[in-house]
């Protein structure tokens, strides 16, 4: 397929791009990575130079909305030489070949290019069951994700599926389905969201393109520079919050009047994606400012946090409504009553106690009133 | 009345000065953590008249819970440091019921606040074991709520204490589990309190050896005849 491994300059140039789009796209390139205006000319030879990496794209478990995001990147370049440029050698839903033609396309990748080719893979592995949930040309999603991830340079793994397991990992997980990096012994970047952004994965795609290895990495094994930081920090409507305005109903005043949507369960306090900085769809909006809470799509097991129209999730194993709030309250006034009821009989227990003792004294005290009096 | 006049009492000096600051200034900022993390889990309506540029309510409710955090969390060590140096009564000994006797009057103890029978002879002078054993459990309690809430603070912060907690949001399975549980427990604290403040006026009258007045002085009575 590209046994010659031409450069993304020698393609952009065959292709009929100038040198100024070339050196426009490095650029762009380098700002999607997240790197500094001086490590441009890393870029720039990176692109001029280097064979261009074979790329393998599997999918599991998924439901193609991370190719989906991944094709609608903001830039038209970005797309463009991603997808055609970067030597896609395998991707069920996009490749030409079919049947024994496409497997043995991923073969001869795997091959041909040990310790070069990129893999990137959508949707979770399912292993219960001896994975029969997922197989392709009779192999299991896990069989096809061990052999291909032995090789590779560097494994990314697309959107929630892959990094946690996203729904079918949510409670009962009938399927046993697994994140990528709890079944192989290699680095994994991962890049959850539901689906990830479109800029955030070209920015990801093209870190490892430019520099030949993976960007910094959280303790979830998720890019630092677009994972840092909470939706919440970033948020336009963060004023709101620290203000105390908040939305209590759909289409209230306040909803109308934009205030902040943390009432309303949005997650955006205990999630980590970069949405409200690179928006969506070529940073037209992003839920939040579209009037609608973050249901917290990046992070790890979201789909059991329900209801997502809630600021606190329902209490596992007291059903549906039942908030910690509830629970709580109910303890409380049980506790109220328990210790009121104890005063009772501790108090007619008491009063027994000092008749007792009065009865028990009573001709001193007699004695010693009439002297009193007496006197 | 007779008898009262004849029985001695021996002063006992039960409650150091450490303890009693410590117990004072806990049980405050437990006072003020509960009410500000309650109103950070349900914010009210009110102040809805002016701008979010003319106020910062919500703000300010949120930075009195993280000071007062600090402050629980510091004296928290403090009253852990002191169960090592402390009088016998402070020692850490007396939480934890290792010793047959101790499991012993656990069973008195509950006998007698549960089932309300007479009581036998004297409990232990400063803390009775099931006391010791409840405050036990509160302070893992402290530790669980402690750690989760730095675990959530170290989002805001890049300090040294709340980054050294970091890694319990993904063993707790995300930020948002961790803020469940952490707003979970403090119902922990609020029954505690209730439960606490009702049994140390029940033990006043059953043991009258003036239980409650002891947080503030630090003595307890002996009754010399008991020991004689």
């Amino acid at each position: 397929m590209n046994s010659s491994s031409p450069s993304i300059w020698q393609i952009m140039k065959s292709k009929g791009y100038s040198r100024r789009e070339f050196l426009q796209f490095c650029s762009y390139a380098a700002v999607a990575a997240g790197l500094a205006n001086s490590h441009l000319n890393a870029v720039v030879q990176a692109f001029e130079k280097k064979p261009r990496p074979p790329v393998v794209w599997l999918h599991f478990q998924e439901c193609t909305c991370c190719s989906e995001s991944f094709i609608r990147s903001s830039h038209p370049i970005v797309a463009d030489v991603l997808l055609d440029l970067i030597s896609l050698d395998y991707t069920e839903t996009l490749q030409a070949a079919a049947g024994f033609q496409a497997e043995k396309c991923l073969n001869d990748t795997i091959k041909k290019y040990p310790g070069q080719y990129i893999l990137l893979v959508e949707g979770s592995v399912p292993v219960k069951n001896d994975g029969v949930y997922c197989c392709i040309a009779g192999k299991t999603a896990e069989d096809i994700l061990q052999e291909s991830a032995k090789d590779a340079a560097a494994v990314i793994a697309w959107g929630s599926c892959a990094s946690n397991g996203c729904i079918q990992a949510a409670s009962p997980n009938p399927t046993g389905a697994t994140p990528v990096h709890e079944l192989i012994n290699k680095p994994v970047i991962n890049v959850p969201g539901c689906p990830p952004i479109a800029d955030v994965m070209t920015g990801v795609v093209t870190h490892v393109l430019v520099l030949g290895h993976g960007p910094e990495l959280d303790n979830q094994g998720r890019p630092k520079e677009f994972y840092s930081r909470r939706v919440h920090d970033t948020c336009y409507r963060r004023a709101y919050y620290d203000a105390g305005l908040f939305v209590e109903m759909w289409d209230d005043e306040k909803a109308r009047k934009g205030y902040c949507l943390y009432k309303m369960g949005c997650r955006g306090p205990v999630t980590y994606n970069a949405c409200s900085v690179t928006k969506w769809n070529g940073g037209v909006s992003y839920p939040i400012q579209s009037g609608h809470g973050c249901i917290g799509c990046s992070e790890a097991g979201f789909w059991d946090n329900e209801p997502f129209y809630q600021h606190l999730a329902s209490f596992p194993g007291f059903g549906i409504e039942s908030t910690a709030d509830k629970i709580g309250t109910t303890l409380g006034i049980g506790a109220l009553i328990g210790v009121g009821a104890h005063a009772v009989t501790t108090n007619i227990r008491k009063h027994k106690l000092i008749e007792e003792e009065r009865k028990g004294t009573t001709d001193d005290s007699t004695t010693r009133e009439t002297t009193a009096g007496q006197d | 009345m007779a008898n009262a006049s004849a029985a001695t009492y021996q002063r006992v000096y039960v409650w150091e000065l450490p303890v009693r600051f410590y117990h004072w200034v806990n049980a405050l900022c437990v006072v003020v953590l509960i009410a500000t993390g309650y109103l950070i889990g349900n914010p009210q309506s009110i102040f809805y008249a002016s701008e979010a540029y003319q106020q910062y309510w919500f703000g300010t409710v949120r930075f009195i819970h993280f000071v007062t955090a600090f402050v629980f969390f510091f004296m928290f060590l403090v009253r852990i440091y002191w169960g090592f140096v402390g009088n016998a009564f402070a020692r850490w000994t007396n939480f934890i019921p290792y010793k047959r006797a101790q499991v012993e009057e656990i069973g008195e103890v509950l006998k007698v606040d549960v089932l309300q029978t007479k009581l036998r002879g004297d409990i232990s002078l400063g803390h009775n074991s099931l006391a010791g054993f409840i405050y036990f459990l509160s302070f893992l309690a402290f530790l669980f709520q402690s750690t989760t809430g730095f675990a959530l603070y170290s989002s805001m912060s890049n300090a040294l204490l709340p980054q050294m907690f970091r890694w319990i949001v993904p063993l707790m399975g995300g930020e948002f589990r961790v803020r469940q549980w952490h707003h979970a427990m403090m119902w922990f604290f609020i029954l505690f309190a209730i439960v606490h403040v009702y049994l140390v006026f029940y033990h006043d009258y059953i043991e009258g050896r003036g239980t409650t007045s002891s947080m503030v002085g630090g003595w307890k009575f002996l009754r010399r005849s008991d020991h004689d």
